[in-house]
C-alpha cells in the first residue's frame, strides 16, 4: 500500500506543475475570435486582449510601406484597417480578395495591428459546374 | 465505368453489413456455418473496394473528367504519380482511400487467423464489420466519389457533361512525400482498429489471460510505426512545402494526427505490465478503446473542418456523421466494459516506487497527460464557444509549456525504465546500471555548455540524451558480453546473437535510441536563426558561417506551371560551397503560386532558403534564409524508428539451452498464464543474462 501512496503523491505532484504550466501557457497564448461587426462593441478589458478576426481582404487595398504592411479586411459591409507588422513573408495565398485571418490586438483608433496573417484563396471550386463535390476542398490541405 | 465502381462500393456496403448482421446472428445461434459465411462476407468486401478504387484511379489516368471528383483534383498536364495520388487529395477520395486501406486490414485479420482462435473471431469479425460499415455508408450515401458532371437544360433534363480540362492537383500536394505520407497516416489510423477490435471481442468474449494482447502485438507495432511515419514525414512535407522555415505548428491537423500516435505508445508500453504481472487491464481495454477513438476524431478533425485550420477542409455535412458514430463507439465501449468489468480483475499490486511498474505506471501518466493536453488545446475554441460563448484558440505557448517538461520527463524515464527490475530495485543495482551513464550525461552537458548550448530545456534534453544513449549501450555491451564469454565469438556477433534472442526488448531499444535522435533534433530548434533581405544581382546576406551571394534571377516554365528563381551562391569562410536556387511557382491551372525552398542540409544544420517574393515598392526580389540547427537528426531518427520496429517484429531466435534454463526458474503465476500462450512474447528469452532489470 505504501508504494502506491508514494506513486499517487508523485502522480499529484506532476499533475499539479503540469496544470499550472498549462495555465501560464494558456494565459501566455488565449486568442479570442471576434467578428469585425462585433468590434465596436467591445469594452474594458476584452479590448486589449489578443484577438483573430477573419475577414475577405479588400480588392487594391493592399499596399506595402516600410517594412509594414497595410490592407483593409471586409466582412458584411463592415470594414478593418489592418498593419501587418510580422517579419515572416506573407502567404502565397494572401491576395486581393482572399479570406484571411489576423491576429494582434486592436489599436486605441480602431485599426488592427497584426502580429500573424493566414489567408485562404478564395475558392477555385465555387465556379466549378453543378455536381461538383459539396466539400470540395478550398484550401490548402494535408488529407 | 462509373456505374462499376459505384456499384462495387454498394456491394461492398451489402457485404458488410451481411457480414455484422449474420456475424451476431451466427455468435448467438451458434451456428459455425452462418459466422463462417459472415467471414468470408468480411473479406470479401476487400475485393469489392478495391474494384472500386482501381475504377476510380482508371477515371484519373484516362483523363475522364466526367466525374466531378477527377475534373476537380487532376488535369491533362498533371505528371502520372501524382495522377495516382489524386485519388485522395479531397474528401470523397480520401474517405474511399481510408475504406479500402481498412479493408486491406480487416481481410488480412480474418485470413491469417481463419483456422486459429474459434471462440474469438467470430467478435473480431463483428467489430470490424461494423467499422467498415460505418465508411461504406459515407462512401455511398454521403461522400460518393461516384459523382458524375451533369446540367439541366431549358427543359430540364438532366444531361452529363464531360468537361475538357480538370482544375488540376493542388499545388501544395504535388510534391513526392504528397504520395506516401497519407497512405502511411491512414494505414496508421486504421490500424488501430485491428486491436481495438480484438480487444472488444476478448471482452464480449471473455476470453482467458492475456492472449489478445499477444495476438495483436504485431498489430499494434504496425499500426503505431505507420502512425509514426505518417506522423514525421507530414511534418516533413510542411517544413519542405510551406517554406515558413519549421515543422511543427501544433495545427489542428498536426495534433490530431499525434494524438492516437501518445495513446498508441502508451498502450504498447502498459501492455507489458499486463503481459508480465497481469496489471492494468482495465487502463490496457480503455487505452486501445481511446486510441481507436482518436483515430476516428483525427480523420474527423481533417474531413469536417471543426476547428479552423490552415489544413482543414471547409464547412462539410460529413461531421455529423462523425461525432454520431464517436458516440456510438463510446457506448458501446462503456456498455461492453460495465457488463464484463469484473473479467478485468488485477493479479497484483504495486510493490514498490523504484521498479519496472511504477516506471511504467509514471510513462503511462505521462503520455495521457500530453494527450489529454494536445486534445484539450486542440478542441479549446469549439469548448470554450459552447461554455463561455466567446471563442478562444491557444497557440504554441500553450502546447509547448506542457508538452516540452513531459517530453523530457519521458526522455529520463526511457533511460531508467527499462533497467529497472520488475517488483523493486535495490539501491545496489540502480548505482551499478546508472552511475555511468549518468557521468556522461552530465560531462556532455558540461562540453555543450562551453560550446555555446546554453538553453535551459535543451541543455536537459541534451544531458538526457547522452544519458539514455548510454544505458542502451551498456544494455546491449553487458548482454553481448555474457553471449561472446560463454560462446566464445567475438562482441559484434553477440550484439546480433542477443538482438534476435529477444527482438522485443533489443528492437525496443534501438527504438528509443530514435526517440533520443528526435528528441537531439527537436531541441536544436532553440537555436534557430534566420533574416530576410530584399537582394539585387550582386548583393549578399550573412547567416551564421554562410554568405549568400545572388548571382541571377530567371524565370523557367514548364506546361504545369511558370516559375520566378534566384540564383544564389553560398561562401564559407570565403570559399565557394554551392548553389542554391529557391523558386516561387505559379500554377497555371489553378492560379495558385507556390514557394519551392532550397534547403542545404547537413547533420549539423539546414541553410534553408526561401523566395519570398519580390517587394512591392522596390520590386526587388526579397530572400529569407533559415539556419536550423540539427532538424535532419529528427529524418534521421526516424528512419531508426522504423528499423527498431521491424526489429521487434522479428520471431525471436532460441536456444534450446536457454529453454531449459528459463524453463527451471519459478515466474509468477500470472506470467506462466499470461505468457504461455505466444512464444513470441514469453519471459525466456533474456534469461542467460541473470542480473537484476533482464527480464524483458
Amino acid at each position: 500500500m505504501k508504494a502506491r501512496k508514494k506513486f499517487l503523491v508523485g502522480s499529484g505532484i506532476i499533475v499539479a506543475t503540469l496544470l499550472a504550466l498549462a495555465y501560464v501557457g494558456y494565459t501566455q497564448s488565449k486568442t479570442y475570435y471576434h467578428t469585425i461587426s462585433e468590434l465596436p462593441t467591445l469594452q474594458g478589458s476584452t479590448l486589449h486582449q489578443r484577438m483573430r478576426v477573419s475577414g475577405n481582404v479588400r480588392a487594391g487595398s493592399i499596399s506595402h510601406r516600410d517594412g509594414r504592411v497595410n490592407f483593409v479586411l471586409e466582412e458584411q459591409g463592415k470594414d478593418l484597417s489592418v498593419s501587418y507588422i510580422g517579419n515572416d513573408p506573407l502567404p502565397d495565398t494572401f491576395k486581393d480578395g482572399a479570406q484571411a485571418l489576423v491576429e494582434g490586438r486592436l489599436m486605441p483608433e480602431g485599426s488592427f495591428v497584426a502580429e500573424q496573417v493566414q489567408a485562404k484563396c478564395a475558392s477555385k471550386y465555387e465556379a466549378s459546374p453543378i455536381g461538383a463535390p459539396a466539400g470540395g476542398d478550398k484550401s490548402p490541405n494535408k488529407s | 465505368m462509373d456505374i462499376f465502381g459505384s456499384f462495387a462500393l454498394l456491394l461492398a456496403f451489402l457485404a458488410t453489413v451481411y457480414a455484422f448482421v449474420a456475424g451476431i446472428v451466427g455468435i448467438i445461434t451458434r451456428r459455425t456455418l452462418l459466422t463462417k459465411s459472415a467471414r468470408n462476407a468480411g473479406m470479401a468486401v476487400f475485393g469489392l473496394i478495391t474494384l472500386a478504387v482501381a475504377s476510380l484511379e482508371y477515371f484519373f489516368f484516362t483523363d475522364n473528367f466526367s466525374l466531378a471528383y477527377v475534373a476537380a483534383h487532376s488535369n491533362h498536364a498533371l505528371p502520372l504519380y501524382y495522377k495516382f495520388s489524386a485519388l485522395w487529395a479531397g474528401q470523397e477520395g480520401s474517405l474511399l482511400w481510408w475504406s479500402w486501406l481498412l479493408s486491406i486490414y480487416v481481410f488480412l485479420a480474418l485470413f491469417l487467423n481463419r483456422k486459429k482462435h474459434p471462440e474469438l473471431m467470430p467478435y473480431v469479425g463483428v467489430t470490424l464489420a461494423g467499422v467498415q460499415t460505418f465508411f461504406l455508408v459515407l462512401n455511398n450515401f454521403v461522400a460518393s466519389p461516384f459523382h458524375v458532371l451533369a446540367s439541366a437544360d431549358s427543359a430540364g433534363v438532366m444531361h452529363m457533361a464531360r468537361l475538357s480540362e480538370g482544375t488540376g492537383l493542388n499545388p501544395l500536394l504535388q510534391y513526392p512525400e504528397m504520395v506516401i505520407h497519407p497512405p502511411m497516416l491512414y494505414l496508421g489510423y486504421t490500424g488501430f482498429t485491428i486491436p481495438f477490435a480484438f480487444a472488444m471481442a476478448a471482452l464480449l468474449a471473455r476470453y482467458p489471460g492475456e492472449k489478445w494482447i499477444h495476438i495483436t502485438r504485431r498489430w499494434t507495432m504496425v499500426a503505431w510505426c505507420f502512425q509514426g511515419i505518417g506522423v514525421l514525414l507530414g511534418a516533413h512535407w510542411a517544413y519542405a512545402v510551406l517554406g515558413w522555415g519549421g515543422y511543427w505548428a501544433w495545427d489542428p491537423v498536426e495534433n490530431a494526427a499525434l494524438l492516437p500516435w501518445i495513446t498508441g505508445t502508451a498502450f504498447l508500453h502498459s501492455v507489458m505490465m499486463q503481459e508480465k504481472r497481469g496489471m492494468m487491464k482495465v487502463w490496457n481495454v480503455w487505452l486501445v478503446f481511446v486510441t481507436f477513438m482518436l483515430c476516428i476524431l483525427g480523420t474527423s478533425l481533417t474531413r469536417t473542418g471543426i476547428v479552423s485550420s490552415v489544413h482543414a477542409f471547409a464547412e462539410s455535412s460529413i461531421g455529423g456523421w462523425f461525432f454520431g458514430f464517436l458516440g456510438i463507439v463510446f457506448v458501446v465501449c462503456l456498455a461492453t466494459w460495465f457488463k464484463n468489468r469484473d473479467y478485468l480483475r488485477s493479479d497484483n499490486k504495486l510493490d514498490s516506487l523504484v521498479s519496472r511498474e511504477s516506471s511504467f505506471l509514471f510513462n503511462n501518466l505521462i503520455l495521457l497527460a500530453a494527450c489529454f493536453a494536445v486534445l484539450w488545446g486542440t478542441l479549446f475554441p469549439v469548448l470554450s464557444e459552447w461554455v463561455t460563448g466567446s471563442k478562444i484558440s491557444v497557440g504554441p505557448p500553450f502546447f509547448n509549456k506542457v508538452n516540452v517538461p513531459i517530453a523530457l520527463f519521458l526522455l529520463f524515464l526511457t533511460g531508467v525504465g527499462p533497467l529497472l527490475a520488475w517488483r523493486k530495485t535495490s539501491l545496489d543495482a540502480l548505482r551499478r546500471n546508472f552511475a555511468w551513464p549518468l557521468v556522461g550525461g552530465l560531462i556532455a552537458g558540461a562540453a555543450g555548455f562551453a560550446f555555446g548550448w546554453r538553453e535551459f530545456y535543451p541543455q536537459i534534453c541534451l544531458i538526457l540524451s547522452v544519458f539514455v544513449t548510454l544505458t542502451i549501450f551498456s544494455e546491449f555491451y553487458r548482454g553481448a558480453r555474457v553471449i561472446a564469454s560463454r560462446d566464445g565469438s567475438n562482441l559484434l556477433t553477440a550484439v546480433g546473437e542477443l538482438t534476435m534472442r529477444n527482438t522485443r526488448r533489443y528492437g525496443g531499444y534501438v527504438v528509443h535510441f530514435a526517440m533520443v535522435l528526435i528528441f537531439v533534433g527537436i531541441a536544436g530548434s532553440a537555436f534557430n536563426q534566420d533574416i530576410q533581405k530584399e537582394l539585387k544581382v550582386g548583393q549578399s546576406l550573412t547567416i551564421g558561417p554562410y554568405t549568400i551571394l545572388c548571382q541571377n534571377f530567371d524565370q523557367p516554365s514548364n506546361e504545369n506551371y511558370e516559375s520566378d528563381r534566384a540564383t544564389l551562391e553560398v561562401f564559407r569562410n570565403g570559399h565557394s560551397e554551392m548553389m542554391l536556387y529557391p523558386e516561387r511557382r505559379l500554377f497555371r491551372t489553378s492560379q495558385v503560386t507556390e514557394t519551392i525552398v532550397a534547403n542545404e542540409s547537413t547533420p549539423v544544420h539546414d541553410l534553408y532558403v526561401v523566395y519570398a517574393g519580390r517587394s512591392p515598392d522596390t520590386n526587388l526580389p526579397v530572400i529569407h534564409a533559415y539556419l536550423n540547427p540539427l532538424v535532419k537528426w529528427i529524418w534521421f531518427g526516424g528512419i531508426v524508428m522504423v528499423l527498431g520496429t521491424c526489429l521487434a517484429m522479428v520471431p525471436d531466435r532460441r536456444a534450446a539451452i536457454v529453454l531449459r534454463a528459463a524453463r527451471d526458474r519459478s515466474w509468477g503465476d500470472a506470467i506462466v498464464q499470461g505468457g504461455s500462450g505466444s512464444p513470441a512474447t514469453s519471459p525466456v528469452r533474456s534469461a542467460p543474462i541473470r542480473r537484476p532489470g533482464s527480464d524483458d
